[in-house]
């Protein structure tokens, strides 16, 4: 994010940032969202998929973590910020959780919600 | 047939940004330099070329009666009295957009490019039919924004439907700009403008009364001898056009004094 000698005299004395500095902001937020077309929802959704997913190998500070759109020379970029507790040993295939069934066949999203509802009890793994 | 002929999309999204006063500037500003150029009202909604250019009262045929093969384009051509090079077509009736097609101002572009090196087509606000038959026409864009959030936000929509369609190139004419607000940061800087579009700048027009008097007149800047910042503005654009390398102006150096330098000072960015 570029900074401005002004911008930082203003966090500073702890005043308002210049209104251009707040237009840039907004704008980059918002477009991002626009181009990608994604819907609040959806990406929360999807945000929701991508934390449970990793949380299958590693455990992650669910606090700390963050998935969002960032916007440059109009290519849109989904970044995830989450941050690692620590790994979870692998097993051979794909970690199977404390109870359930590994049929090899479970759907992807069907997998993540198993792991999610289990994940609060393996932290000890 | 020229084959060389430019056909330039001049759009916005947001309307009341300047593409119809823009579109006649250049219009007139070409002509100057001796080139061929026609103007193509695509805004048949809310059509104002004819009044920017003065030429309202001259209007005899349209677009509509040339696709109806009701009379010839020549016939609905409308020469510019002080400006010979330039030519208007005007929009049609309203009700055009009932059954008029991206085909239709396709037709019509080509056309124009058998007689012109230029035409210019002034797109209408939105990003509905009458814009999608407008950039149907095009081979190349300029896009009309100022310096709020809310026209670089539409601007940011029309570009990407822009680039789906193919329009190549596109560049950017940056409207509206108060120096004085950018230098103390109150109003996004061309930089900013063009990171975020992510488009090369073509032209950067300061805010000027003179829009307004010439607007009222029907004489668009360029024809007067005005030496406003905003017919500077215009002349510059049609010679960038025509691959003159003109610099753009700093509007953060419009100041003087110590004062501005230090606000120079003040927004340089540091990291």
């Amino acid at each position: 994010m570029a900074m401005t000698l002004r911008d930082i005299l203003n966090k500073l004395l702890g005043r308002q940032p210049a209104s251009a500095t707040t237009a840039r902001e907004r704008l980059q937020l918002v477009l991002a969202h626009d181009r990608s077309d994604l819907s609040p929802e959806l990406l929360e959704q999807m945000r929701r998929e991508i934390f449970e997913v990793v949380a299958k190998y590693v455990e992650i500070d669910l606090e700390g973590g963050e998935v969002s759109l960032e916007t440059e020379d109009r290519m849109t970029a989904l970044v995830a910020n989450l941050p690692i507790k620590r790994s979870i040993k692998p097993a051979a295939n794909p970690p199977s959780k404390a109870d359930e069934s590994e049929d090899q066949e479970p759907s992807e999203t069907k997998e993540a919600e198993e792991s999610k509802e289990s994940e609060a009890g393996e932290s000890s793994d | 047939m020229a084959p060389t002929t430019r056909t330039i999309l001049i759009c916005s999204g947001k309307g009341g940004v300047g593409k119809t006063t823009l579109t006649a500037n250049l219009g007139i500003a070409l002509g100057r330099q001796g080139i061929r150029t026609v103007v193509l009202d695509a805004d048949f909604g809310l059509r104002n070329l004819d009044l920017l250019l003065g030429l309202e009262n001259r209007i005899v045929y349209t677009a509509q009666e040339v696709l109806a093969e009701s009379c010839r384009l020549d016939q609905a051509l409308v020469k510019h009295k002080q400006e010979p090079n330039l030519a208007l077509l005007p929009a049609g009736n309203p009700r055009m957009l009932e059954w008029l097609k991206p085909e239709d101002m396709q037709r019509i572009a080509s056309m124009l490019a058998e007689q012109f090196d230029y035409v210019l087509i002034d797109c209408p606000a939105g990003i509905e039919d009458g814009f999608k038959n407008a950039v149907a026409a095009a081979k190349e864009a300029i896009v009309v924004t100022t310096p709020e959030v809310s026209a670089v936000r539409d601007a940011d929509r029309v570009i990407g439907l822009l680039n789906t369609q193919g329009v190549s190139p596109i560049q950017l004419v940056l409207n509206r700009v108060r120096p004085k607000m950018m230098a103390n940061q109150e109003m996004l800087a061309a930089d900013d403008v063009t990171d975020i579009l992510a488009l090369p700048l073509l032209g950067l027009l300061l805010e000027d009364e003179q829009v307004i008097v010439s607007t009222n007149r029907g004489e668009p800047l360029t024809l007067t001898k005005s030496n406003s910042p905003a017919a500077r503005g215009y002349a510059n654009i049609a010679r960038r056009l025509q691959g003159e390398d003109v610099p753009l102006m700093d509007p953060a150096k419009e100041g003087r004094g110590l004062r501005a330098k230090l606000w120079q000072l003040m927004q340089t960015k540091i990291f």
